[in-house]
């Protein structure tokens, strides 16, 4: 594995592993408040490593909801990740399909949006890895550490905190979009449409994430599409 | 927590792993139609817009002016530099300084 490489991976992800920090640490303080032990907490992070299902199944378990109900909720919520590795498998580098197996595993929205953004053709295997690993490290280590020590930063960190994987996404897309008006118009069409079904509640947070990206990719492209057509047909007509 | 909470765990942790796993292994080496691959390569960008709005607004809940001043300071930031970790650590900074004074 290329050492270079996997290091700038784990470099790439410091910003997930910090954004995970009060997140993780709150879910160990919940778990500990929802009657979880550290060991089934943190368990948790370590096999399952999606935050909001794990911050769910922390409310419906304490609702004494049936499990085969948390398990189901959990998959419509993840259903997303469809999306984003069918996306992220364009841009990854060719490798055994059980080392890509190993690193699927470390795929979050947050991994996602930092290797599915990078400015290389194809990114590699090792660079994967390096922004998994730190970002799950962050994860399961802050969730025992949050259960432990059972209470939380304080409350101006706390709040201030809770930005932070916000202003990561932002801070991966602004970059993307100056010049390219593409990329303007795909962020902005998701945002509103997802604003729709947020507003009106017409669809949970997982489906609306999904179906306002999807709606904005296919929109977007059919666009482009015809726009590249109409662009080649009247090089056409020029050239008779 | 009795057995069902393990098994409840392990079926948590299988669907939130096949979504992450089937599109990667088993699209390995095709090579998929022009039309799907462009709209693929559009969903980086647009999952970016869903995922930040609304939600971004929400950080703090019932405070609707703390995810405002976050969303201006984060774009601010990452209109003026590039480095990741400049946007991230100052975002929280300026918000940390606002949460003390008010």
């Amino acid at each position: 594995m290329n050492k270079n490489s996997f290091v700038l991976g784990l470099k790439a992800g410091l910003s997930i592993a910090i954004g995970y920090f009060p997140v993780a640490l709150t879910f160990g303080l919940l778990a500990k408040t929802s009657g979880l032990s550290i060991w089934e907490a943190t368990a948790m992070s370590i096999f399952v490593y999606a935050g909001a299902s794990q911050y769910m199944s922390l409310t419906l378990i304490s609702k004494g909801v049936d499990p085969i109900l948390i398990v189901l909720n959990t998959f419509v919520l993840n259903i997303r990740h469809f999306l984003m590795t069918a996306a992220l498998n364009e841009k990854m580098q060719s490798e055994k399909r059980w080392i890509k197996g190993i690193y699927a595993f470390g795929i979050t929205d947050e991994s996602f949006s930092v290797l599915a953004t990078r400015k290389e053709e194809k990114i590699g295997t090792a660079f994967a890895f390096g922004v998994a690993l730190i970002a799950y490290s962050s994860w399961v280590v802050f969730t025992a550490v949050g259960h432990v020590i059972g209470a939380n930063l304080p409350q101006f960190l706390q709040a201030a905190m809770s930005i932070a994987l916000y202003a990561m996404f932002v801070g991966l897309l602004v970059p993307s979009m100056r010049g390219n008006r593409k990329v303007v118009m795909l962020a902005l069409i998701a945002a509103v449409i997802n604003g729709f079904f947020y507003w009106t509640g017409i669809l949970s947070t997982g489906w609306s994430i999904l179906v306002a990206t999807l709606a904005s990719s296919i929109f977007v492209e059919i666009i482009y599409v015809r726009h590249e057509k109409r662009k080649r047909s009247g090089g056409q007509l020029k050239g008779v | 927590m009795g057995a069902w909470y393990w098994w409840t765990l392990i079926g948590m942790a299988i669907v939130t792993y096949i979504p992450r796993a089937v599109p990667l292994t088993f699209l390995e080496g095709k090579e998929l139609p022009p039309v799907v691959s462009g709209v693929l390569r559009n969903i980086p960008y647009a999952v970016l817009g869903a995922l930040i709005f609304p939600a971004i607004l929400y950080v703090q809940e019932g405070n609707l002016l703390f995810g405002l001043i976050g969303t201006v300071v984060a774009f601010t930031l990452a209109i003026l530099f590039s480095n990741l970790m400049v946007i991230v650590l100052g975002t929280i900074g300026v918000l940390a300084i606002y949460s003390l004074i008010f």
